[in-house]
């Protein structure tokens, strides 16, 4: 079952009811109800142990679905998990990336993975304001907020559909936040939806269209 | 920017061909050792003494000449040990073998360039060791000879990249696994050894054995080769999958 | 939640309660009824599936077909050391040393029969028409009571060949390859234990005892074509012996009886096993239960008001 190719602003890009995941013997998300529609940016606030991290690693293809259900970009999580992975671009705590290899390769390493154009890889690269100095540049030797750039760049040139952000502030400073939150927009006014994980609760009004509360393994939408 | 969802064939993997993508990985693996050198500055060096360390535990020059193939294939096995790990170091540093998954790369074919990679860095290794049998150990190779090696290595070398890759996915990542890859891997290798040590016998004419005494040895490595090659490529998505 | 394990170990659901006998043996000498040990534990009363798994209506994993069972092979093993130890008579050229062989023979047929049961029911796990956690958990017991009778099989071999031969260890290509068994099915219990998932330790234990069909004949072949080479002079080679009829039945008893030992003790501890799983289901019930009671509180402390 192909997604729809171009889904329109009506579609939900990510259905969990009742998601339940678990690391080892422990239910991390203890039944997910959640809906996110196309073009959201969605902030999952909520304090260390609540299942953030577990949610997105859930919805980029990468955890088991133990009990529930659950659909990301149209595709099934129990039965169609490597089409999720395909159109999902996870960022977490790692880069995922290759630090011996230069900006540039590593962009053009991913993106080769969807068979993505020279073209592409360059508009990628000037998206993220890489294509200059530091094309060339190996990544080991970039500043974090660099080589979060970088990630990013990656998942662009990816063509992913659906951006899960784990913490993607953290190490920036105040500039590369703003930056950081730019390049968010940007990504969602050119057809992306994004999740964000994120302590930064002063991002909520400026940044995320929609917050949600995530607590020992459930997601809240908040009252206020 | 309203890009099409990528093209996945029936797996649901991108279809970027298991091909394309091995060779894009083995392209990748070895653009890194390029780079970072370390196989070169470390694991050579590591096998070089490896064969030194055999003089010192053998002392006799007659036992060392007739041993010779089996010291350069054993020290070929150690370092693969090295090698495999190293392979999957590259990935899990930076949460890669994740992003390789997240990705939807197809795994047969993250598989097969990671197998390639290793081939080729074990194809360098074997040399050396080859090499310093001449040297250390008077070994030595006429024209019939050195066919026969090459046609030995050749198998040899891809049947262990096979399962050191295998195994090596298998042992990835998680604490307390990378321990289990001798215990996981040595067994596999010994027709391997027992395999590439009578052919290389043959081929340097040591222990008074015959270059025709080879062959056959070269049929079992080709058999195994396939083997691993074909189960490895099955197998190597369910061991890495969470 | 997986089915129940109990029903589909082909066996007849018996409703005593009594629990199942474990026996470890290490000697042919017969069997001392140890006290009943449990082996079980009590599955909590709520979860229905764990004491369907145990196939009886009170805890264990003792079925009347197991009883049955359990009973004849302590008969046929005592019958085996009768035979064995005194009716038999000493051979020819071994004297009593041909005794030992009436352990290992058995023991080495059951260990390869253990691998085989392993293979084929981590295949039929992988196979999608009959996946099933049962066929994994087969294949982890099989695997286990597998490694004890490889190391049976290797240690009297080992003595056997001692006081023939003179040799403890022969590099033959039958010694070398049980030896790589041994040693490859320690490996797929490390594996066993990685953790996870009850399907992520099926699936990856499953492959890695596919790969291990893969390699043992590949293990045979190449030490039999290398000891092909080398004229074993000085060895017999060989642990044929000269038979008469009553040494032949008492083989073959010997190979019943420990098959009946196997049998046995797969269809106990594979129970066990799904009585584990079960286990770790219903913890998971508990522990979700638990993880959505901090999500209230938490809720109710911050709202101050009661859901």
């Amino acid at each position: 079952m192909d997604p729809a190719a171009h889904p329109d602003g009506g579609v939900a890009v990510v259905e969990l009811a009742d998601a339940v995941a678990v690391l080892g013997r422990f239910p991390a998300l203890a039944g997910v109800d959640l809906t996110v529609g196309r073009g959201e940016i969605v902030l999952l606030r909520g304090p260390n142990g609540a299942g953030k991290t577990t949610l997105l690693r859930l919805c980029a293809g990468l955890l088991p679905l133990a009990r529930g259900t659950g659909t990301v970009v149209g595709c099934d999580l129990r039965t169609q998990r490597e089409a999720v992975r395909a159109r999902v671009g996870l960022l977490g705590h790692a880069n995922g990336l290759y630090g011996d290899l230069t900006v540039r390769e590593n962009v053009e390493f991913w993106g080769a993975t969807v068979g993505a154009t020279t073209h592409e890889i360059d508009a990628s690269l000037e998206r993220m304001g890489l294509a200059a100095r530091l094309a060339d540049v190996g990544v080991s030797r970039l500043s974090a907020g660099q080589k979060r750039r970088t990630a990013l760049a990656c998942l662009v040139a990816r063509r992913a559909q659906l951006w899960l952000l784990d913490e993607p502030h953290a190490g920036l400073d105040a500039a590369g936040r703003d930056e950081l939150d730019l390049t968010l927009r940007a990504a969602v006014a050119a057809g992306a939806t994004v999740m964000v994980a994120s302590h930064e609760l002063e991002r909520a009004g400026s940044l995320a269209t929609r917050i949600v509360d995530v607590v020992a393994g459930q997601v809240q939408e908040p009252s206020a | 920017m309203n890009d099409p969802s990528p093209v996945t064939g029936t797996s649901g993997h991108v279809a970027t061909g298991v091909w394309r993508t091995a060779r894009l990985i083995a392209g990748k693996d070895l653009r890194i050792e390029r780079r970072s050198r370390v196989i070169v500055n470390q694991v050579l060096p590591f096998a070089a003494l490896v064969m030194v360390l055999f003089a010192f535990a053998l002392d006799n020059d007659d036992v060392l000449l007739r041993t010779a193939p089996g010291l350069v294939w054993l020290g070929t096995i150690f370092s693969l040990l090295i090698l495999v790990q190293r392979s999957f170091a590259v990935e899990s540093a930076d949460g890669a073998l994740d992003a390789l998954r997240v990705a939807g790369v197809n795994p047969a074919g993250i598989f097969l360039g990671k197998s390639l990679a290793l081939a080729v860095q074990l194809v360098v290794l074997e040399m050396l060791l080859v090499a310093l049998a001449m040297v250390l150990y008077q070994a030595q190779l006429d024209a019939m000879g050195a066919v026969l090696l090459v046609t030995t290595i050749a198998p040899a070398t891809t049947g262990l990249a096979f399962v050191g890759t295998l195994y090596g996915g298998l042992a990835a990542g998680a604490r307390g696994r990378e321990t289990l890859l001798p215990l996981l891997l040595f067994p596999v290798v010994a027709p391997v050894l027992i395999g590439a040590t009578r052919a290389t016998e043959a081929a340097f004419g040591a222990g008074s054995a015959a270059i025709d005494e080879g062959w056959p040895w070269v049929g079992v490595l080709l058999v195994f080769s396939a083997l691993f090659g074909v189960g490895g490529t099955l197998a190597f998505g369910p061991l890495i999958e969470e | 939640m997986q089915s129940p394990a109990g029903t589909e170990a082909g066996t007849e659901a018996g409703t005593d309660g009594r629990t199942g006998n474990r026996t470890t043996d290490r000697h042919t000498n017969g069997n001392e009824d140890s006290a009943h040990v449990a082996t079980t534990q009590t599955p909590p009363t709520a979860s229905g599936s764990a004491h369907r798994a145990a196939g009886s209506a009170r805890a264990g994993t003792g079925t009347r077909f197991t009883r049955v069972l359990g009973v004849l092979t302590i008969a046929a093993l005592a019958v085996l050391a009768l035979f064995a130890l005194v009716l038999s008579p000493p051979d020819v050229v071994q004297g009593e040393s041909v005794r030992i062989l009436y352990a290992h023979v058995g023991t080495v047929w059951v260990a390869y029969l253990a691998f085989i049961v392993t293979a084929v029911s981590s295949g039929a796990y992988l196979w999608k028409r009959t996946s099933s956690l049962t066929w994994d958990r087969i294949a982890g017991a099989s695997a286990e009571i597998g490694v004890l009778f490889m190391a049976i099989t290797l240690f009297t071999g080992s003595l056997w060949g001692r006081i023939t031969w003179g040799t403890f260890w022969v590099w033959d290509a039958r010694v070398t390859t049980t030896a790589f068994l041994f040693v490859t099915y320690v490996g797929y219990l490390a594996v066993r234990g990685l953790g996870g998932t009850h399907e992520q330790r099926a699936r990856r234990s499953a492959v890695v005892a596919l790969l291990a069909v893969l390699e043992i004949p590949l293990v045979h072949f190449s030490v039999r074509l290398w000891r092909s080479v080398h004229q074993d002079a000085s060895v017999a080679g060989s642990t044929d012996v000269k038979l008469d009829d009553e040494m032949l039945f008492t083989l073959l008893l010997g190979t019943v009886a420990f098959t009946m030992m196997y049998v046995w003790y797969v269809l106990h501890r594979q129970r066990v096993l799904a009585m584990e799983d079960a286990l770790d289901d219903k913890g998971l019930d508990l522990a979700l239960a638990e993880r959505r009671n901090e999500g209230l509180e938490a809720r109710d402390m911050t709202e101050g008001t009661t859901r």
